[in-house]
């Protein structure tokens, strides 16, 4: 088993340095340069040209990116253009609030979605189940920050009971996770009905009711265990997409995130930030993945025969 | 290609299975619905010049900026005076062509991609493989930003952002669809005969393919919509005064408290569409899913 984790580990390098070289090798295409915006509109060509070249602006694509991971190893992303303040500090300082709108909107899914899904898969064709699926096709079908919008006109608006913007307290974040929370909520609850269905059908169940399970044993011990596989993937798949889709979230919600951060800076043209904004959250969604599919190998005991002999 | 991909699916297929299929997907009263409110959709798209003049669309009038819906505007107006309702209507076009134009060309790069690895393997599939697998490691829509803030904000680029971002995800699709043919004997009958390359793979192991990747395809084109008008409500799609509802939204979201209907009413446009094809999406899956059979 620890064969396998190490093995994982391992390939994740390789992975995170290709990663890094294509969200190198596109924001290297961003008109713009160094020289003109930290120097300003007034400064003369030559300088600017100067200024440039010694930046290292100039240098061959793979220098400067072997430069960037170097750098980036020794916990350096280099200066912003504009305000010249460390792009380590500026991501750091802005991933708590990716990462816990992230995180507790994947909880909020995880809790509801699978739940429900479980509800909807046992009673398959009632009424519940109808409306669940229903719900589900809305949840998927809107886009997630209108859904943020209509809840501030609702919550915020019309009842004032929670802030629309913002962040500050505990309060703050109501809104945002659950809007985060809708489309995983849809995705997961798909998932989770079809994995059970598949799961419902099969002999081993109707052994276990044979050899007289009761129900909620059947249905927990037996039919959620092996439903689980596909839905610990979407998990880890999905909390990767909130990475990316919290940027509109956080737009709607004036969130100081990293995916506003990242907007901002393609305004200015400010390439730094948007090559560190998008290679952390990149980064962490690898590790991610790769954590998933650590924990699917526990869960599956066919991954983990393999390794263990 | 994609021509090709069609004629064979015609020549290959027989009729009945299709209207099988048909038969099955009529009797989803969820998927006709969403077939429904997709005909009407598209007969926006086609009519929107006569419904309401473009003109209206984009025309400013000051001293009608901000009216509530009712009246001479009956979804009312926008912070330039603009009618909605003829943005509404004009909008379908942009927002609609953007997701069916990414899905289908994400579809056929990923298909003939996807195709080649799975049918060549070795050194050829690892090769597409970990590129593609390298790409989905990078978040949907951050690598959609950084693709249009290089390219620079236009329909075109938009498309090719979508495109670049979602392929890797078709490529699978298509390799995992193909794999299992390989084996059948129909392929090493074609092998046998001397067949070509290219031959085997668009005659015998495309068509044999397709339901998978059809399916996928209609799930998508909702998602990708959805994907689209988030773009253009961060403000790094389709720009102003082009009408388009994410746009719209991006627009009227400083006015969100004032005027609710502004943001309202595109949202509602772009979740139909979203909806329309997700309904379907769903029927054709049901429909052509031989488990499912009666």
């Amino acid at each position: 088993m620890i064969k396998y984790v190490i093995k994982r580990l391992l390939i994740m390098i390789p992975t995170l340095l290709a990663v890094i070289f294509i969200v190198f090798f596109i924001t290297n295409m961003t008109p713009g340069d160094p020289g003109s915006l930290i120097l300003g509109q007034n400064a003369s060509k030559e300088d600017i040209a100067k200024k440039n070249e010694e930046l290292g602006f100039y240098d061959p694509l793979l220098v400067r990116y072997g430069k960037y991971v170097w750098d980036l190893v020794h916990g350096d992303l280099g200066n912003s253009w504009k305000s010249g303040r460390s792009v380590m500090k500026e991501v750091l300082g802005r991933l708590p609030v990716t990462a816990t709108l992230a995180a507790g909107s994947v909880i909020i899914g995880i809790i509801f979605g699978i739940s429900l899904g479980i509800i909807s898969a046992v009673k398959q064709y009632s009424i519940t189940d109808i409306i669940l699926t229903i719900i589900a096709m809305f949840l998927a079908s809107f886009p997630g920050f209108w859904i943020g919008m209509m809840l501030i006109l609702l919550f915020s608006l019309a009842l004032g009971w929670l802030p629309a913007f913002g962040v500050g307290s505990f309060k703050h974040y109501i809104l945002p996770w659950i809007t985060a929370g809708c489309g995983f909520i849809a995705s997961q609850l798909r998932m989770t009905r079809t994995s059970m269905l598949e799961c419902i059908r099969a002999d081993y169940m109707r052994t276990a009711r044979a050899k007289g399970q009761k129900e909620f044993k059947v249905i927990t011990r037996h039919a959620l265990r092996n439903a689980l596989l596909p839905i610990i993937t979407l998990v880890g798949m999905e909390f990767g997409s909130m990475l990316g889709g919290t940027v509109t979230i956080e737009s709607v919600f004036s969130l100081p995130g990293v995916g506003s951060m990242i907007i901002e800076a393609i305004r200015l043209k400010d390439v730094p930030l948007i090559l560190g904004g998008t290679i952390s959250l990149s980064i962490l969604f690898t590790v991610v993945m790769v954590i998933v599919d650590i924990l699917y190998a526990f869960v599956d005991p066919r991954i983990k025969a393999r390794y263990t002999k | 290609m994609a021509n090709t991909v069609v004629d064979i699916k015609k020549t290959t297929k027989k009729k009945s299975q299709f209207g099988e299929i048909w038969h099955r997907f009529k009797k989803s009263k969820a998927a006709f619905a969403g077939l429904i409110i997709f005909t009407l959709i598209l007969l926006v798209v086609i009519f929107a010049d006569v419904i309401v003049d473009y003109d209206v669309s984009i025309t400013q009038n000051i001293s009608q900026r901000l009216q509530h819906p009712g009246g001479d505007h009956i979804f009312g107006t926008d912070n330039f005076g603009r009618d909605i309702f003829a943005r509404i209507i004009h909008g379908s076009r942009a927002s609609l062509f953007i997701g069916v134009a990414a899905v289908a060309v994400a579809v056929v790069i990923g298909g003939i991609l996807g195709a080649i690895a799975a049918y060549y393997g070795g050194i050829t599939d690892s090769i597409i493989m970990r590129v593609s697998d390298t790409i989905m490691c990078i978040p949907f829509m951050l690598l959609a930003l950084t693709v249009v803030a290089a390219l620079g904000t236009s329909m075109i680029n938009v498309i090719i952002a979508m495109t670049i971002s979602s392929v890797p995800r078709y490529i699978r699709i298509v390799r995992a669809a193909i794999l299992p043919i390989l084996g059948q004997d129909y392929v090493e009958a074609a092998h046998s005969v001397g067949s070509g390359d290219a031959h085997i793979i668009f005659r015998h192991i495309l068509p044999n393919a397709l339901g998978p990747i059809i399916v996928q395809t209609t799930m998508s084109i909702g998602s990708q919509i959805i994907s689209a008008a988030g773009l253009s409500f961060l403000g790094m799609g389709i720009q102003p005064p082009t009408p388009e509802w994410g746009a719209m939204l991006n627009e009227a979201k400083v006015y969100m408290l004032t005027h609710p209907y502004m943001v309202i009413i595109p949202g509602i446009a772009i979740g139909l569409t979203a909806l329309s094809m997700n309904l379907m999406g769903d029927g054709i899956r049901d429909a052509m899913d031989p488990k499912l059979k009666d």
